[in-house]
């Protein structure tokens, strides 16, 4: 009883202080996001409109670390115990977790492996007809099965290494096995009973979600706050507004540099701002069915003459964009040095010689005078600004630009279906970082690639990458990966990784900025220092 | 007086089946799809197959007339179906929004006709006085400034202001409370744009009540009233002011009818969760069901409030329903 006590001493001292500061309970935080939620399910939806209002709900088998989500490669147990193990066991081709002991579901069912394992069967072996958008995150998993009632083994046909991101994506929230066999398929995108921090109690449609503490949360101690409401608004000066007059204390999507600096400027030390490199990049696609776009000259030449290092400087001043990256998330151990980037077309910081380049380029291929339609999406952030951005860079090698914008309906329309393109502006936005899932974005294959190409050398790059066990040789695939998708083919341009900045209310603790809007969205270790 | 009314219905019925032909052939004019941009639209891996998939559940691959077909049996049995964004019932989506955008309506109208009905009589009598040229240059400004403009204005000045008086920034709630509930949270939250909206509604009708009081003003019993001696303000009041009314009442009448459904930039402003910001959020979502549902509802609200407006005609004006 005497260690038993000791221990609650030690927790409740532990629990009590964070980052150097006392943690202070209770309160409710009001943040706001600007998307439309669509179903409560979020094994089939992808838009960060489902992770901001009802992750706080659910728990994952494992998750990226909250207490340091900046990490790309930081996984840690959610409702798993112990720690996560990247390398598996039986050479990477079998993974184990013990599931812990007295997580209960809030409508108190008892959550153990069978939950985890209807979960991922529901994930990536749905039955036919019932949707599931990230199976394809899984080809490699043979099977999921429970060889007893708090151990789960995944299976995989063969190693990989984008299994583990894989598994922490936020959108693989457990559902009960009892809610799955008792009301179907259907019941989670209209009703929610999960296992999180906090306990749904509203959703009134276009307006608010709203939750309270559950207080048998299984991360001991957490979460600190007694709720959370999630408020709805679609306008960015809708969201600024509120968190300068305090109707909200935080956005976690992130804000264009100016509201950051208006913000700051008006309120001081009231805010406070976290800011992170972001998992999305903004992206040019060459029409390949449409000449001239069919010649790697041409798309070269493009290519070549956008100043990447310049832009980074100046449109990070007024755009969500900053850093200059190739296929790979710019911090990741998978990902290109600076070194290894100025050796690709395009990435060279002698804009002259790339420009003198890029113009004999298109002499040889007998477009000198090339006139060139971009497509791009009717959204400011940051794609008109980037769009126009383009323009003035490629008017700089004689190229006649036009600029046609269209809302997101038939901007999709016209990737997806009609495909009448010459360029147009697209977009690779992920949330865990996985480079070996989020560099197909490259392949002529993917689903959602526009470039309409056959690279046969590209897919069998990759083919090898996805198979590699190995990181050194990961790493040394993705460069020549690299270097035929964006230098040698260039069947895409990369322009600027986009750049996330979150100015929040300073009473907001224990929220650490991750790279992606997707990430670290719990709110077990939120609280507020009022 | 009654077969002018069993007219008036009868004209609803192809003004309400025009608006859904319309609505329906329009809308799937714009390319794209509520399944592409719900799955495909972030970003994200989209797998081709789950766009099918999404697009066979909600009945996207029939044929458009099938479609249709089905969106009239819903109209007439007032099924309206489900958000193809949501999945939740339409009514119970508009259901929500419908209480918040009828007490904005009701509050705009109102804060309308407080400024409209006293200022357009006094430019009227006082014509071409210093009072008359505010009370133009007023209304003329509520005419030419869109109100959206006016909430814009509104908010930034409320911030501003509170943290220059009290030190910290306020501005109104974004979120509803009905006004049983809390009434002090509610009107802190939509006084603010029914006075943006009400101003510049206010601002035709004052016009139209000036012009017509000024007509009024130079009719023949007008003259008579003043030759047998009647006080001026039982000839404006009595006599000059209801008659004046006419033009005036429909002038409210559509005003109200658009502001049930038409507040979509000022919704946006204040994020108010009303029709006007549904309206917006199913257009930008390619959500056909929901768009042609509330289209149908804004028409019938119209066509209703012409209804109501003809039939006050009627009982203002007996002639109209001799004629």
């Amino acid at each position: 009883m005497a260690v038993g006590l000791a221990v609650s001493i030690m927790f409740i001292m532990v629990g009590s202080l964070h980052a150097g500061g006392h943690i202070k309970r209770g309160g409710t935080l009001n943040y706001i996001f600007g998307s439309k939620i669509p179903s409560y399910d979020l094994h089939r939806e992808t838009t960060f409109g489902v992770i901001h209002p009802f992750s706080p709900y659910y728990s994952l088998l494992i998750r990226v670390n909250p207490d340091n989500p900046s990490s790309p490669t930081d996984f840690v147990c959610d409702v798993c115990e112990g720690t996560v193990d990247p390398a598996g066991e039986d050479g990477g081709k079998k993974y184990t977790f013990k599931i812990r002991r007295g997580i209960e579901f809030h409508d108190g069912t008892p959550l153990n492996a069978h939950d985890v394992v209807a979960t991922y069967n529901k994930i990536i072996f749905p039955p036919e007809g019932v949707p599931s958008s990230r199976k394809a995150f899984f080809k490699m998993v043979e099977s999921v099965s429970a060889p007893d009632d708090y151990t789960v083994v995944f299976k995989l046909e063969y190693p990989s290494g984008s299994f583990i991101p894989a598994l922490a994506t936020p959108f693989n929230i457990i559902y009960s096995k009892k809610d799955l066999d008792t009301h179907g398929y259907e019941w989670h995108t209209k009703n929610i009973n999960g296992s999180g921090p906090f306990r749904f109690v509203e959703h009134q449609p276009g307006a608010f979600v709203r939750g309270v503490r559950y207080e048998k949360y299984h991360h001991k101690g957490q979460p600190y706050l007694d709720g959370i409401k999630g408020i709805i608004a679609p306008k960015l000066a809708t969201r600024v507004n509120a968190i300068r007059g305090d109707q909200a204390a935080i956005e976690f999507r992130g804000f264009p540099p100016k509201h950051r600096d208006d913000l700051k400027k008006a309120l001081g030390d009231k805010i406070t701002v976290q800011e992170s490199d972001w998992n999305c990049v903004l992206l040019a696609t060459f029409n390949q069915q449409r000449k001239p776009f069919d010649d790697p000259r041409v798309r070269r030449a493009l290519t070549l003459g956008i100043d990447r290092w310049g832009g980074s400087k100046y449109l990070s001043k007024i755009a969500i964009v900053k850093t200059v990256g190739g296929v790979v998330f710019p911090n990741h151990p998978l990902a290109a040095t600076e070194d290894e980037l100025v050796k690709l077309a395009g990435y060279g910081k002698d804009m002259a010689k790339n420009r003198a380049e890029a113009k004999r380029l298109l002499k040889e291929a007998g477009h000198s005078n090339l006139s060139v339609e971009l497509h791009n999406r009717g959204v400011d952030q940051p794609y008109k600004v980037l769009g126009i951005w383009l323009i003035d860079q490629w008017k700089k090698l004689g190229v006649k630009v036009t600029h046609r914008v269209q809302a997101s309906p038939a901007f999709y329309a016209t990737l997806r279906k009609k495909k009448d393109f010459d360029v147009s502006i697209d977009f690779n936005c992920q949330s865990v970082i996985n480079p070996i899932a989020d560099i197909t974005k490259f392949l002529g294959s993917a689903g959602n690639n526009y470039g309409q190409y056959n690279d046969k050398v590209l897919e069998d790059l990759y083919d090898k990458i996805a198979r590699s066990p190995s990181p050194a040789e990961q790493r040394s695939l993705i460069r020549q990966y690299e270097k035929r998708a964006l230098s040698d083919m260039a069947h895409i341009a990369i322009t600027l990784w986009w750049y996330k900045i979150n100015p929040h209310r300073s009473y907001v603790k224990g929220w650490k900025i991750a790279p992606s809007h997707y990430l670290n969205q719990q709110l077990d270790n939120v609280w507020l220092d009022k | 007086m009654y077969n002018y009314i069993l007219k008036r219905i009868l004209l609803m019925i192809p003004t309400l089946f025009g608006a859904a032909f319309l609505v329906f052939f329009l809308l799937r004019l714009i390319p794209g799809d509520v399944c592409e941009l719900r799955l495909a639209g972030t970003g994200l891996y989209a797998d081709p197959a789950e766009i099918e998939l999404c697009q066979e559940k909600l009945g996207l691959n029939q044929p458009m007339i099938v479609q249709f077909f089905d969106f009239l049996i819903g109209i007439v049995t007032f099924d309206l179906g489900e958000s193809m964004w949501t999945g939740k019932p339409i009514f119970y989506e508009m259901g929500l929004r419908f209480e918040l955008s009828l007490q904005i309506a009701i509050m705009a109208t109102i804060t309308s006709i407080f400024i409209a009905i006293p200022l357009g009589t006094i430019s009227a009598i006082k014509q071409d006085t210093w009072i008359d040229y505010v009370v133009r240059t007023f209304s003329i400004a509520g005419i030419a400034i869109p109100s959206f403009w006016y909430g814009i204005l509104i908010v930034l000045g409320i911030l501003i202001f509170t943290q220059s008086w009290f030190g910290e920034p306020w501005m109104p709630p974004l979120d509803y409370v009905p006004i049983w509930v809390d009434p002090w949270r509610n009107l802190s939250q939509l006084i603010w744009p029914a006075l943006a909206t009400g101003y510049r509604y206010s601002a035709v009708a004052t016009r139209m009540t000036r012009s017509a009081m000024l007509e009024v003003l130079r009719e023949d019993y007008i003259r008579t009233a003043r030759a047998k001696g009647l006080l001026e303000k039982v000839i404006i009041n009595r006599h000059a002011l209801k008659n004046s009314l006419l033009p005036v009442v429909t002038v409210i009448g559509i005003e109200f009818a658009f502001l049930m459904g038409g507040l979509v930039v000022t919704e946006q402003v204040f994020n108010l969760n009303g029709l006007g910001k549904l309206f917006v959020d199913s257009v930008m979502s390619s959500d056909y069901a929901m768009t042609q549902a509330l289209v149908m509802v804004v028409v019938m609200v119209f066509v209703f409030t012409n209804f109501l407006v003809d039939i006050m005609y009627a009982w203002l004006d007996p002639r109209i329903r001799y004629a």
